[in-house]
């Protein structure tokens, strides 16, 4: 029963895609042209003048080229898109691991401590809503280093699930879990590592992959802003270029890479995941 | 007077008052003491702070008046020395079966090498009859092997004292009977003092030297020391047959059902009737009176001839 599920899960799945591929590839023909073009008509693109989204066999051609050869660097303009990913990938990993190793210490402060609590959750409330965007012309000001700032920005957004989830997954640790440590006469240390550390880290790792999350959707932007590199950059130099194929293709390769972040974040969820 | 392994001297417990009402006052001025490799339940109502009593000798709850004495000094904090099995089994589920019982022998004995902390611990599941299951996770156990692995993990650690909270209360009554006798064999062989708590007279009589009986919450007392006059080794099928069983059985359920009640402090209640340490009145209902003594010396004889 369970196999045949997902066959026809796929299969349905397939359907769909077909389906859908189908009536883009259809809406989007070229007008067909009764006269002959004029000379004038066929300098400026003919029939193409008229704006439409170009079909998806236009696009999975695009992609089969430009995956084939994922990079080559002919000039600031013209990377692969291997490259270009790349580059987001790596602020990102960046931005997020400092964010990381900041914010869960912090978090086991703030669960640990009823005081540190009280004391930092009004800092949190007022920082967490603020867009990471907004602190862009800042970071830019400061750091003055269009690079740095981008990580920087992966840092802010990043750190605040993974600073509340850790606070709420350690304050939250069973209390005869902590009494076993206590009656074992563990030590503050001994006790984080060896019982608050597992007992809470399936909620930490939560926390980690909705951040990997966010700071995928904010590098878009963030290089959108900052330009020279990066996948973000990408679409909107070829918006500037006006070659829809290729925004609609790193459209694709964004998703396809945020899945696979979110996958990889998943696994490690499941490695410390535990039934009571 | 012999000498306790641990005393409790007037101890109280009270919750402070919320707005408009008094405080609140759990069980007020208990004097027990426990001896060395002695079995004791502690039998009550719900709510009248068995497990508050518990945790305040385990070290992990705080007193509001009186102290507890082990060996000679102030129970302050949680220890090795008092080994807890709770309710709930408190096993860490990220641990395996084997590890959780490892976790503990080795917080015990820290210079140990693995080898032999190993060595150690699967002695002590051998023992609650638990083999092939080490690598098992706790989800993966039933509640009575569950429970086996909270005793095992307890008794491991060789504490002078052992915390039983209500150990087999979430258990089926087939599993309690089988889990009762392993107690009853690693108590024997293991010589440990055990204070226990539990809900269930039957348990209570055959596991224990004394039972303690408290009055209802609020205000609960500990009103009388029930001496549990039954030679062991005891075993739970044969029990029964014992001439004391009933006597017995009946004292603790006649106290459960009226006497609890009426015998519960507070403001208007009388001052309970204790020896002159203050601990409670020591009773045997099971004594044997010289008549029934005499007629068991006939039975003997008329075997013999």
């Amino acid at each position: 029963m369970l196999k045949s599920l997902n066959v026809r899960s796929y299969v349905l799945s397939f359907v769909i895609l077909v389906a859908l591929l189908g009536l883009w590839e259809l809406l989007n023909q070229p007008p067909e042209t009764t006269e002959a073009l004029t000379e004038y008509e066929i300098l400026m693109g003919g029939a193409d003048q008229e704006a439409r989204v170009p079909p998806p066999s236009a696009v999975l051609k695009l992609a089969a080229e430009e995956l084939g050869n994922p990079f080559y660097d002919a000039g600031p303009n013209d990377k692969g898109i291997g490259i270009q990913l790349g580059y987001s990938i790596y602020r990102v990993l960046a931005g997020y691991l400092l964010a990381a190793l900041i914010a869960i210490p912090i978090g086991f402060v703030i669960g640990m401590s009823p005081l540190m609590n009280k004391a930092l959750n009004p800092f949190i409330q007022v920082l967490r809503p603020i867009s990471p965007l907004a602190w862009m012309p800042l970071a830019l000001f400061i750091i003055k280093d269009s690079e740095a700032s981008a990580i920087f920005v992966i840092f802010i957004c990043s750190i605040w699930p993974m600073l509340v989830n850790t606070a709420f997954g350690v304050a939250n640790v069973r209390n005869d879990w902590i009494n076993v440590a206590r009656t074992h006469e563990l030590g503050r240390v001994r006790t984080a590592f060896t019982v608050i550390l597992p007992a809470a880290a399936p909620t930490i790792l939560t926390g980690m992959r909705i951040s990997i999350g966010i700071a995928w959707l904010v590098i878009v932007a963030a290089e959108m802003l900052v330009g020279g590199t990066g996948i973000g950059y990408y679409v909107w130099n070829e918006w500037n270029n006006l070659d829809l194929s290729s925004v609609i293709f790193s459209i694709m390769m964004i998703g396809i890479v945020g899945m696979i972040l979110d996958m990889v974040l998943s696994r490690a969820t499941r490695l410390v995941e535990y039934n009571e | 007077m012999e000498k306790h392994l641990i005393n409790i001297e007037g101890l109280s417990k009270r919750y402070p008052a919320q707005s408009g009402s008094a405080d609140l006052t759990v069980f007020e001025d208990l004097n027990f003491g426990i001896n060395k490799g002695e079995f004791v339940c502690i039998i009550g109502h719900s709510g009248c702070g068995k497990s508050t009593i518990l945790n305040i000798i385990a070290g992990l709850d705080d007193a509001s008046d009186g102290i507890v004495i082990m060996n000679g000094k102030e129970v302050v904090g949680p220890s090795l020395e008092r080994g807890v099995v709770f309710q709930n089994y408190s096993l860490l589920p990220w641990l395996s079966t084997l590890k959780n019982i490892t976790f503990a022998v080795q917080a015990r004995w820290r210079n140990w090498t693995k080898d032999q902390v190993v060595e150690h611990s699967l002695k002590f599941l051998k023992l609650v009859g638990l083999e092939g299951v080490e690598n098992r996770k706790p989800s993966q156990l039933s509640g009575g092997m569950r429970q086996r692995v909270s005793i095992a993990r307890a008794f491991a650690t060789q504490p002078q004292l052992l915390l039983l909270d209500e150990p087999f209360g979430a258990l089926d009554a087939l599993t309690r009977g089988v889990i009762q006798e392993e107690l009853l064999k690693i108590w024997s062989e293991t010589k440990q003092t055990v204070f226990m708590i539990t809900h269930d007279v039957d348990e209570a009589i055959l596991l224990s030297d004394r039972i303690l009986l408290m009055t209802n919450g609020p205000h609960a007392r500990i009103a009388e020391s029930v001496k549990i006059s039954i030679d062991r080794p005891r075993d739970r099928n044969t029990i029964i047959h014992d001439s004391a069983y009933y006597p017995i059985r009946n004292h603790l359920v006649e106290f459960l059902v009226s006497r609890s009640r009426e015998l519960s402090g507070g403001e208007s209640s009388k001052p309970l009737d204790t020896q002159e340490s203050g601990a409670p009145l020591e009773v045997d209902p099971g004594a044997k009176n010289t008549e029934e003594l005499e007629a068991e010396k006939n039975n003997v004889a008329v075997l013999v001839k």
